[in-house]
């Protein structure tokens, strides 16, 4: 669903393990190279696991659970999971959930203090429970609780399963949630537990004139699962968690029936039981389920292998109002008019609820392997990464981190463990900076993954490492990679943590052809750093991106951006006046309004500019044939 | 940095300016070779070091836009792309700079010497200077100076070196390369030549644009360039030229840099060093080519007094700024850049209109001198003035530039009677002084006989000299005499019938003066604020009444623009008189300014100050509007 923190699970040794001496070795003959490289690669230290993950199970015992028991009410993530300051000021990662968990990251402090100017005396703690009295009361409609409960369908009103599902993850949600305040939220929550359960649900809703709003994940960051303030209807949220199952699995097409609510990592877990995986990794993948992903074209990290959501789905079954829609056979293309699916993915929960999707799986790859280019400045490892997108050669992921994103990768480094290694640090350092004469504010980072079968692997990885050398990139090992990667589930944990000092964050997206991706990126981060500026920002922000995903034609554009809003009165308004600006740069850049984030609320209205008055029209009656009573009315999108 | 004040509404009055400083003094005191040879350092872009002038020329000839277009061409042309390669290449030989920095120590060496003896002194703004060093750390810069004599280039670079500043590269002209020594000389301190024409040549175009682009993308250095085009042989601004400042400009609407600060510069002169030879071009006299003996001859000038000499470094113009909500940049979203593409209706509309807004600061910041207004007085009354009513008006017309707020360089604590006697000794020569009266005339007149014709010649040099200073204050009485003349010809009180007027003349001047297209209804609005303020004039609900006072500023401001409606109503008077059905613009000029002297002769007109020559041009545009909005 987005791009927000993930679980990454890394390379498991899921075939016996070669040992590291043996990886190593072949790596001293593919790097094509210069001993010196061979001799960086070799150092790289890390655990086998980025994190190893203890599955929730979501229903224990209880019928209807709420994850709200495990999961924060008023941040990202585990409840267990969270970064602090410890007495000593280091920061620390709580928990046992991910790889991070438990160890002391000594760099992250003054990393935080330099980069937002931000100071831990200053705190800005969130409010420690939910108020349930600062909910209002809802606003039932009393025949339609009637005939649910006829039907047999779970459905709750209580205070705190629906402040749970009154959100996403917009900076705004968040912090208002921390100040303890409290908008509009659903007056109901219900709990189907198969297809026909929706199917009632919304002809009941239908019957009695109720809004519905899919819930899936909750991992929304486009404002998606906001309660319109216009609705004057009983909002019921339709929560698909307790729809899970995989109904079956077909190995002779590799294929698996699953039911929409399933969430990414319980998937991909119980496909691994077989032997399977979908390789659909968005950096949600912990928590956003599949719904999500078909409502609103979600992408994955390993796209490059398995595709984006809209290519790995052979079939989609969805409830709208008008009934349900579905194609007759489980052909892998066909050309019956415009492809329906089209219609369903990206709707955004406007038409109806995704109940099950057949989805392509794939034998879980043999070999697994991290590992990282240093280039000495962005325009070079952009360069290379076009070179790799038109060689067609790229990995299961490559990403492109700029300088500062780079230079908050290096924060996370936990503790190293011996004198030994720090000294080896200090060598690496030394060899990058002054051997090679890059410049420490410049240079940047490509991380890579690659996958499939041992020896193309390694056959792979040599055609992407001598490509890299063409654009003066030196091979810096697979412990950069694999950090570079946890950044990415890591940050909306380091949000929280950066909202107990005053700083606030958010992350958006773009996708942009090739040739516009350097402008693009430096255009949208000044235009950040300028607008602050205006705005009374008093500390320059952090405004930094990477190329995460490549294409053919071009590619996917993530950007974070961050300030101390000591100061500020209003520091929400603030940001979101930055992020619009950032937005209109963007499209001003040549580059779409979101690659996979969505659209929502949030950014409803580029949506004529960006797909033309027509296109809108199209949608638009599309939305009144299926939905002419807007049943889903969370006015996304359109 | 950039301000955005371009379109907030201002009033004139409340403008302020900074100070000046002379930067001659110091050279003065301390050698100039010592000087010439000094560590210059300067401020760089984003500290980047520029690249080589090869490295650039390869860079120009291998960029994407420049390949296509070749590509293109050869395609049309039926040569080989090799062969317009080679053809582009040698273009950009002929056009790109070779910056040499012991050429421009060597410039700075003689120019140290001949602006010391040319000018008392030369007074930049160093707050201006300050803002645009910070400037070109940001963002690459254009300059844009305006453009009286050939000093203004001169004076540009040699400013920019004294500051540690970036040296500019300049657009000149071809015709300053035929100066053979010379022209080689400044191709090493900077210019770069551009063809006065080359309409329809897509290649010539590319190589130019591309060049101007690359320099401006790498920040390679300033890019100077003169919105006018061209020197103004009457000192009055011209109307701007957009194409240069599309080129600027189009990096940013594509997206390849995140801003462009534009910085007018304004450079005024007490005396200009090309007034006479100016007078001549514009009665016909063919400019001198330039050349390099013409300009050893030329030394003369050398040994003649110009006064002082006043550089004003405007607030840096973010283009940026400039277009928001005014440009779709967007528009470029659907084309591969390096396509050139022809802007489009808004983008020009945009262009016109940023070019005018350009020209106007460059206008409000120069400096006004005052024998500008002694000027302004003496042409009005064409048979002279006592020397005690001439001070006493000239102190009447400082205090009513003042209140509409020009930029007067007044000496202070100096009696009104002492600052004239000044000024009418630094320009005697368009004056004579005798027993109190003073008159414009020819001092060293020929003694040989001449004929009539000549003699109306010569008294015509004198006059245009003597308007081309009258014409810099021009832009500070414009909308308040446009409203005078206004109120006199529509014969009503009411508001409406007032500005209708008002608007027609607005349109009619449109090309003769610096009139922001679109603005009509704000200079409108303008003029009746300042009249108002000065109490000239009662600006009611739906009406405008004089009041008593103001009959004398009304009676000056029309006859400010009198030599200007005369001008027109001659070349109308040819058009209806004498012409024949086929006549072309080229023959046109001179056939206006042949019927006028036959007029000046013939005793029908009076007037000495007729535009006709630089105006009929101008004129005949106005007629081509007016017939479209009638």
């Amino acid at each position: 669903m987005n791009t927000r923190a993930s679980l990454r699970r890394s390379a498991k040794p899921r075939r016996p393990d070669p040992t590291r001496a043996a990886r190593h070795r072949c790596r001293r003959g593919e790097v094509n190279g210069v001993t010196f490289r061979t001799f960086i690669v070799t150092l790289s230290v890390g655990h086998e696991h980025l994190l190893s993950y203890r599955p929730c199970n979501i229903k224990t015992g209880a019928v209807y659970l709420s994850r709200q028991e495990i999961m924060k009410w008023n941040g990202w993530g585990y409840s267990d999971s969270r970064f602090l300051f410890n007495k000593k000021g280091q920061a620390e990662f709580t928990g046992k959930r991910y790889r991070l968990s438990g160890l002391i990251l000594p760099s992250l402090k003054d990393w935080f203090e330099g980069t937002f100017g931000a100071n831990l005396q200053h705190k800005s703690p969130a409010t420690p429970t939910v108020n349930l009295s600062a909910v209002a009361p809802p606003n039932l409609n009393e025949p339609f609780i009637e005939d649910l409960k006829a039907a047999g369908v779970a459905a709750s009103h209580d205070p705190e399963d629906r402040v749970f599902r009154a959100h996403g993850h917009c900076l705004h949600e968040i912090f208002a949630l921390r100040e303890g305040r409290i908008g509009r939220v659903p007056d109901m929550v219900v709990w189907p537990s198969c297809h026909s359960d929706v199917e009632k649900i919304v002809e009941l809703a239908c019957k009695h004139n109720v809004c519905l709003i899919p819930y899936g994940g909750g991992t929304s960051v486009s404002s998606a699962l906001e309660c319109p303030h216009e609705e004057t209807r009983s909002i019921v949220s339709l929560d698909t968690s307790q729809m899970n199952r995989i109904l079956w699995i077909d190995e002779k097409n590799l294929t698996a029936h699953v039911e929409a609510g399933i969430i990414g990592q319980d998937l991909e877990r119980q496909l691994n039981e077989h032997g399977y995986c979908t390789g659909h990794e968005p950096d949600s993948m912990e928590f956003s389920s599949l719904g999500g992903w078909v409502a609103t074209r979600a992408s994955g990290m390993k796209k490059n292998i398995y595709g984006n959501i809209e290519d790995l789905v052979v079939h989609i079954k969805m409830v709208t109002p008008r009934g349900v829609i579905e194609k007759s056979c489980l052909g892998p293309r066909m050309s019956t008019g415009p492809d329906i699916h089209h219609f369903i993915l990206g709707s955004e929960g406007t038409l109806g609820v995704v109940t099950e999707v057949t989805m392509k799986i794939r034998p879980i790859p043999e070999y697994q392997k991290y590992g990282s280019v240093v280039f000495p400045n962005f325009q070079q490892g952009v360069a290379c990464l076009r070179e790799v997108a038109r060689q067609r050669c790229a990995p299961a992921s490559i990403r492109l981190m700029d300088n500062e994103q780079f230079q908050f990768g290096h924060a996370l480094k936990p503790q190293v463990s011996s004198i030994f290694m720090s000294f080896l640090d200090g060598l690496k350092k030394f060899y990058i900076t002054k051997f090679k004469g890059f410049d420490p504010h410049h240079l940047c980072v490509a991380t890579l993954l690659f996958e499939g079968d041992r020896g193309k692997v390694l056959q792979h990885e040599k055609q992407v490492y001598d490509i890299a050398a063409k654009f003066g990139g030196l091979a810096a090992g697979e412990d950069n990679g694999q950090r570079g990667y946890m950044l990415t589930f890591v940050i909306a944990y380091l949000r929280d943590l950066g909202m107990d000092y005053y700083v606030i964050g958010e992350s958006f997206e773009t996708s942009v052809p090739w040739d516009r991706v350097l402008d693009l990126c430096r255009n949208v981060k000044e235009r950040i750093v300028r607008e602050c500026k205006e705005r009374g920002v008093q500390f320059p922000p952090l405004s930094t991106c990477r190329v995460t995903q490549t294409y053919d034609a071009g590619a996917c554009v993530y950007f974070y951006f961050a300030f101390n809003y000591r100061g500020l009165s209003d520091p929400v308004h603030v940001y979101e006046q930055v992020e619009h600006a950032a937005r209109e740069e963007i499209l001003a850049n040549g580059g779409s309004l979101s690659h996979h984030h969505g659209v929502g609320k949030l950014r409803k209205e580029w949506m004529k500019e960006s797909v033309s008055g027509v296109g809108l029209g199209m949608l638009k009656s599309v939305k009144e044939y299926v939905d002419p009573q807007n049943i889903f009315g969370n006015r996304n999108l359109l | 940095m950039a301000s955005r004040a371009l379109y907030s509404p201002r009033h004139p009055v409340l403008k302020k300016r900074d100070d000046f400083e002379d930067v001659l003094e110091e050279r003065r005191r301390s050698s100039d070779l010592r000087y010439a040879l000094r560590c210059y350092t300067p401020t760089l872009y984003k500290g980047l070091v520029p690249c080589k002038v090869s490295m650039l020329k390869s860079i120009v000839l291998q960029s994407d836009h420049l390949q296509c277009v070749i590509k293109q061409v050869s395609s049309e042309s039926g040569d080989s792309t090799e062969c317009v390669a080679e053809e582009a290449s040698l273009i950009l030989d002929e056009m790109a700079h070779r910056m040499q920095l012991s050429t421009v120590r060597f410039f700075v060496f003689t120019l140290s010497k001949a602006f010391k003896r040319l000018f008392r002194s030369v007074c930049v703004n160093e707050e201006g200077i300050q803002r645009l060093q910070q400037a070109v750390q940001e963002h690459p810069v254009v300059l844009l100076p305006s453009h009286r004599s050939y000093m203004d280039f001169l004076m540009m670079s040699y400013l920019l070196y004294m500051f540690d500043l970036p040296l500019p590269v300049i657009a000149a002209g071809m015709d300053f390369m035929s100066m053979k020594f010379i022209g080689e000389m400044l191709r090493m301190s900077g210019a770069f030549f551009i063809r006065r024409s080359f309409g329809g040549d897509k290649l010539y175009w590319a190589v130019f644009s591309e060049y101007v682009k690359t320099m401006l993308r790498k920040g390679y250095a300033p890019i100077e360039f003169f919105l006018e085009g061209t020197r103004s042989r009457t000192c009055k601004s011209l109307t701007p030229k957009t194409g240069l400042l599309n080129i600027v400009m189009e990096p940013f609407f594509k997206g390849e840099l995140f801003d462009v600060s534009l910085v007018p510069v304004s450079i005024s002169y007490e005396r200009v060093l090309e007034e006479s030879l100016y007078a001549r071009e514009l009665l016909g006299v063919p400019k001198p080519k330039e050349s390099t003996s013409g300009l050893l001859k030329a030394r003369r000038v050398l040994s003649e007094d110009y006064g002082s000499m006043h550089v004003y470094f405007g607030h840096p113009v973010s283009v940026r700024s400039l277009a928001e909500g005014k440009i779709k940049r967007s528009q470029y979203n659907l084309l591969p850049r390096y396509i050139p593409q022809k802007p489009s209706v808004d983008t020009h509309e945009f262009l016109n209109d940023a070019a005018f807004r350009l020209v106007r600061i460059q206008e409000e910041n120069m400096v006004l001198k005052p024998w500008v207004l002694i000027a302004t007085l003496l042409l009005q009354n064409p048979d002279g003035m006592d020397l005690s009513s001439l001070t006493e008006q000239t102190d009447w017309l400082r205090h009513l530039a003042l209140a509409f707020g020009a930029f007067l360089d007044w000496p202070d604590h100096e009696a009104c009677s002492e600052v004239i006697s000044c000024s009418l000794a630094l320009h005697r020569r368009l004056l004579s002084v005798s027993a109190g009266h003073v008159q414009l005339s020819v001092t060293d007149a020929p003694q040989v006989e001449t004929t009539p014709e000549e003699a109306v010649f010569q008294r015509a040099v004198v006059v245009l000299s003597c308007a081309s200073y009258r014409n810099q204050i021009l832009h500070v009485f414009l909308r308040p005499a446009l409203l005078a003349v206004a109120m006199q010809s529509a014969n009503s009180s009411r508001k409406d019938d007032i500005y209708n007027c008002f608007n027609f003349l607005r349109n009619m001047f449109s090309n003769e003066f610096i009139l922001c297209p679109g603005d009509s209804v704000q200079d409108f609005e303008e003029a009746c604020y300042l009249l108002m303020k000065r109490g000239v004039l009662q600006v009611l609900e739906h009406e405008i009444v004089m009041s008593a006072s103001g009959q004398s500023t009304l009676a000056f401001l029309c006859s400010v623009l009198e030599p200007f409606l005369q001008g027109y109503q001659v070349v109308c008077r040819y058009l209806c008189e004498e012409t024949n059905e086929n006549l072309t613009e080229k023959e046109f000029i001179p056939a206006v300014r042949s019927f006028a002297l036959k007029l000046i002769l013939a005793g029908r007109l009076k007037c000495f100050h007729i535009h006709t020559v630089s105006a009929s041009l101008d004129v005949l545009w106005a007629f081509e509007v007016l017939w479209l909005f009638n």
